[in-house]
C-alpha cells in the first residue's frame, strides 16, 4: 500500500461520535433524471412524463428514490475517501422530490466502535422537507 | 387486488451481469460523482483499486433487472403502477470493479398488510461467478391500495406506510 493511498483513505483517529460530514446538495434537473433513468435502468415514465406522472396522481415528474439515495452516498464514500470502507447504507424515500428543487444530504457520526462507524443521514428539500430520512451507513474504516 | 402470499420465500434464477468500465462511468456521472476514482483507471490504481469501483448504488442496476423478473411473475399479482419504493438497504462484502462478472439472484423475503396498502420485500444476492459473496440488496416496496378487505382492520393505521411519498418504483 503507498504513501499516497494510506493518506487518502479516513483514519478512524480523525473520527469522533457527533462529528458532521460535508454536506451535498444537489438541485434536480428533468435532463438528469433522463440520464439517471438511462444509466440505472429504471424507466418508468413517473420519472421523466409529466403527462404519465399526472395521470397516476403525481404532480409532475419526481425523482427516482435510489437517485436521492445516490447522492446521499457521495456524501459517505467522500467521507470515508474509500468506496471499499461502506459497508452498509439504509434508507427510507419519505416525501418526493421534483425537478428545480434542492436537495441537501446531512449526515452525523453516530459512534466509534474499534475500525467500525456508523453514521446517520438525511436529506431534506429547500423547505425542509424530509426526502430521505432514517439514514444509516456502517462504515470499516481501513 | 392483493399480492400472492404464497410466494414469500420464492426465489427467481440469478441473472449474469458483466460490469463495464463505461458503464460504471455513466452511473457516476449520472449521480453526480465526480471523484477521479470512480472514473479514471490510474487515479482508481493510484488509490489502491484493481480497476474503476462502482459507487456505491451501482447495486441498483442489477437489483432493477432482477426485480423486473419478480414483477413480471404473473403468479405474485403484482400492478407496477401501484408500487413505490419505501426502504433501500445494502450490504457490501467488497466493492464491485469493472470487469466483474457477477452473479443477481432474486428472492421474495417478506410481504405485510399495513392498512390499505401492502409491504412486499425482494432480496437480492449478488456474488461473484465464482461464488465470492459481492454485495446483497433488500428493497422495500410498497403496492398501494391492495390489501384485502378483510384483512385491513387488523393491518394497523391507515396512511401510517412509510415511503408513501411515491418515490419511484424500484
Amino acid at each position: 500500500m503507498s504513501r499516497e493511498e494510506m493518506s487518502r483513505r479516513l483514519r478512524v483517529t480523525e473520527v469522533t461520535p457527533g462529528q458532521k460530514l460535508d454536506q451535498v446538495v444537489h438541485t434536480v434537473q428533468r435532463a438528469g433524471l433522463v440520464r439517471y433513468a438511462g444509466a440505472s435502468g429504471d424507466l418508468n415514465p413517473i420519472h421523466w412524463n409529466d403527462e404519465w406522472a399526472r395521470s397516476v396522481g403525481l404532480p409532475g415528474v419526481i425523482a427516482h428514490g435510489m437517485f436521492s439515495m445516490a447522492v446521499a452516498a457521495r456524501m459517505i464514500s467522500a467521507f470515508a475517501r474509500d468506496p471499499a470502507a461502506v459497508k452498509r447504507l439504509r434508507a427510507r424515500f419519505s416525501s418526493m422530490i421534483q425537478p428545480g428543487q434542492t436537495l441537501t444530504v446531512s449526515g452525523e457520526v453516530v459512534s466509534v466502535d474499534g475500525r467500525r462507524v456508523s453514521v446517520r443521514f438525511w436529506g431534506e428539500d429547500e423547505s425542509g422537507n424530509r426526502v430521505v430520512s432514517k439514514g444509516e451507513a456502517e462504515l470499516e474504516l481501513a | 387486488m392483493p399480492l400472492n402470499q404464497a410466494l414469500v420465500g420464492k426465489e427467481y434464477p440469478p441473472i449474469r451481469y458483466e460490469v463495464g468500465r463505461e458503464k460504471l462511468r455513466e452511473f457516476a456521472q449520472s449521480v453526480g460523482e465526480t471523484d477521479p476514482v470512480y472514473h479514471d483507471e490510474e487515479a482508481a490504481r493510484a488509490a489502491g483499486h484493481r480497476d474503476i469501483p462502482a459507487v456505491p448504488t451501482f447495486p441498483v442496476v442489477l437489483t432493477l433487472r432482477v426485480g423486473q423478473k419478480v414483477y413480471s411473475d404473473p403468479e405474485l399479482g403484482l400492478d407496477h403502477s401501484r408500487v413505490v419504493h419505501g426502504e433501500q438497504e445494502l450490504t457490501y462484502h467488497r466493492p464491485i470493479f469493472a470487469g466483474d462478472r457477477l452473479l443477481a439472484a432474486g428472492r421474495v423475503a417478506a410481504m405485510q398488510v399495513k392498512g390499505r396498502h401492502e409491504v412486499l420485500m425482494i432480496e437480492t444476492t449478488v456474488t461473484s461467478e465464482d461464488g465470492e459473496p459481492v454485495c446483497s440488496s433488500v428493497a422495500t416496496l410498497i403496492s398501494r391500495g391492495t390489501a384485502p378487505a378483510t384483512r385491513r382492520r387488523s393491518g394497523g393505521a391507515e396512511g401510517k406506510v412509510s415511503g408513501g411519498g411515491a418515490e419511484g418504483s424500484a
